[in-house]
């Protein structure tokens, strides 16, 4: 698959510059131990782009992606998204940007157990302050839309791993985010569904321009992407084409 | 973030641990219960004790012989018979007075027909019924002539008359005291138990007269047993005591410095001890049930503090997809104040059942106020967000990347 440069011209929706995080643990021998995670990682996703960022376990892929998902915050450097500087924003203001900039997709899922697909794909609209009546209306329609409208009343345990995916999507894209964040999001599916479940990723960028950043560890999984973001340890030492 | 919402999230997540919120809720349920029993007790003690104050009679006080000393042999006071009814007269002139009555008393054998029962026979002035402030049921108390003439009349009291004559209406008919013939002009009202627990309806009055001449000749040469003062208002009440004190001392002539041989008592005193011990007796009543009240709250944050842990996840999920600080708060606050006034609601119908469980089977005075039922409400609440909170601001206080990451 061919790669696609960003247009130069296009408007940008993730700008990191000098990303780095440290984590400190106190191991209890000998006092707190800092552990650099990432190293001045700079980056620049415009939006509509589907971008992979791969690396091996400790390459600092997974805190990239939490930094970018506002689930935790760099030790220093600058994060814009959407042009904004939410680097240093306070957790509230976080919540909100999760809440309606960010679609997350988990590789275990997450969905909440015991609890209607429907139910949880209006989640995060009961979050946003929508009305009960209009979130149930627009999580239905994001179900039918994924193939799952016979499966609004069924609970997580009762639905396979590609219907429990994608009652995940549904509920990242219920709240019409600017960015889905995929963090492995076919680690625990087997090859046939993991290729349905990048389809439908595809068909959302590729029809709703939705920008896709994924993180995987599979080379055919990150072929989906039209770039690639390749890391180790803690530094990008690749962006641009998924061929490489 | 609307708050119906999120009331509607906490009411789910305690519905999907049912046995668990039942138990947490029973320990609110126990210890609101036990709050409202236990004020309704002491409340019930203390409306009884109240109620026999009232019965006593206002603004009393009692005038007591003194104690006798043979030798160095000192015996109870009230044994000497230094009381007269001349003293009671002269009482009844001071400015502060309302009213006296003198009393003596004695037990006798009483018989109607084919009844007999054995009373407190008490000698009376027609005074004495004003000063009780007790009326008849039937008939009437006997009269000032009657006292004068030292007539053979006798008013009942209820259990006397009950004993007697079962349900024949006593008024009009004559009985035996001591085998002489009285003629009997009316039944009390109900009185109830004394302060020191004696039924003040078992007994029989006659005049005081009848009593000293016929019936206690030997015992009352002309003296009586005590008397009952009255005042004529709470106000003067001080000034009335040192008024009777100064003038018996005159009457019986006894010299500077030497000690009374009478006492009197201030009955509103002792009333206030009565009171103030069957508030103290309410007070630790409803102490105690507190305490079982703070142990079902501490119940509740272990709880809590166990499904914060339990669902680490759950919070990291949710605030991923947008849930912030003061969502997550809200909702375990909501779910601690959830089972605090539904554990609330159904202690406090458990606490009035059990009231009036009690007072059939014990035959005890209970009484259940509405300020009571809101006290014991609003204390379970006040024990939810207190024991709740920190649980909720724990489960806040969490990073949504380590509470996702939590397995």
């Amino acid at each position: 698959m061919a790669s696609v440069q960003p247009d130069s011209s296009a408007e940008s929706l993730i700008r990191v510059e000098n990303l780095c995080k440290t984590y400190s643990l106190d191991n209890g021998i000998n006092g707190t131990v800092n552990s650099q995670v990432l190293y001045d990682v700079s980056l620049n996703i415009n939006r509509g782009e589907f971008v992979a960022i791969m690396g091996h376990s400790g390459s600092g892929k997974s805190t990239l992606m939490n930094l970018l998902g506002c689930l935790d915050t760099p030790t220093s450097g600058h994060y814009w998204l959407a042009g904004r500087d939410v680097a240093a924003l306070p957790e509230n203001e976080l919540a909100r940007v999760r809440n309606h900039t960010i679609g997350f997709v988990f590789q275990g899922f997450n969905l909440l157990k015991r609890m209607t697909a429907l139910d949880n794909v209006a989640t995060p609209l009961l979050y946003a302050g929508v009305g009960r009546a209009e979130s149930r209306r627009r999580a239905l329609e994001l179900l039918r839309q994924t193939g799952l409208g016979n499966f609004a009343a069924y609970q997580p345990n009762q639905l396979s791993g590609g219907q429990q995916q994608r009652v995940a999507i549904s509920r990242a894209l219920v709240n019409n985010p600017q960015l889905i964040l995929a963090d492995e999001p076919t680690g625990n599916l087997d090859t046939q569904t993991s290729g349905e479940i990048m389809a439908v990723f595809e068909r959302l960028n590729r029809e709703q321009g939705i920008t896709i950043v994924l993180v995987t560890h599979e080379n055919d999984i990150a072929a989906y992407a039209h770039r690639l973001v390749r890391l180790k340890d803690g530094r990008v030492v690749h962006d641009g084409g998924v061929t490489a | 973030m609307n708050l119906l919402a999120i009331i509607g999230e906490a009411l789910r997540a305690l519905r999907l641990n049912r046995l668990r919120t039942g138990l947490t809720m029973l320990g609110m349920i126990i210890g609101v219960a036990a709050v409202v029993l236990m004020l309704s007790i002491g409340q019930g003690a203390q409306t009884t004790v109240n109620q026999a104050i009232a019965s006593m009679g206002s603004n009393l006080f009692i005038v007591l012989p003194g104690a006798t000393s043979s030798g160095a042999m000192r015996q109870s006071s009230g044994s000497a018979q230094t009381l007269t009814l001349g003293d009671a007269q002269a009482v009844t002139n001071l400015p502060s007075i309302k009213a006296v009555a003198p009393i003596i008393t004695g037990t006798a054998q009483l018989n109607y027909g084919a009844n007999n029962w054995s009373t407190v026979v008490t000698g009376v002035t027609p005074d004495y019924f004003k000063v009780r402030n007790w009326s008849t049921e039937d008939g009437e108390v006997f009269s000032d002539t009657d006292f004068r003439s030292a007539a053979r009349v006798v008013v009942l009291g209820q259990v006397t008359a009950k004993n007697l004559f079962g349900d024949e209406d006593p008024t009009g008919k004559t009985i035996r005291i001591k085998k002489s013939p009285f003629l009997v002009t009316g039944v009390l009202a109900a009185k109830g138990q004394s302060l020191d627990g004696r039924d003040q309806d078992d007994s029989v009055f006659i005049p005081l007269t009848t009593g000293q001449r016929q019936i206690f000749g030997s015992q009352f040469p002309g003296t009586i047993r005590f008397m009952m003062v009255q005042g004529k208002s709470v106000e003067v009440m001080d000034e009335a005591e040192s008024e009777i004190n100064q003038l018996l001392r005159q009457r019986h002539r006894l010299a500077e410095g030497t000690d009374s041989d009478f006492t009197v008592r201030n009955m509103a005193a002792l009333a206030a001890v009565a009171t103030g011990a069957a508030k103290v007796m309410s007070l630790m009543l409803g102490a105690i049930a507190s305490v079982s009240l703070l142990v079902g709250g501490i119940g509740i944050m272990n709880i809590m503090l166990v499904s914060v842990t339990e669902r680490t996840r759950e919070i990291g999920i949710r605030m991923a997809i947008g849930a912030n600080r003061r969502a997550i708060l809200t909702q375990f606050l909501l779910e601690a104040l959830v089972i605090c006034i539904l554990g609330g609601l159904v202690g406090v119908a458990l606490g009035i059942g059990g009231a009036w469980a009690v007072s059939r089977a014990a035959d005890m005075a209970v009484v259940i106020t509405l300020g009571m039922v809101g006290l014991a409400f609003l204390f379970a609440s006040a024990v939810g967000i207190f024991f709740g909170f920190y649980p909720a601001r724990k489960a806040a206080a969490l990073r949504p990347v380590e509470a996702l990451r939590y397995e």
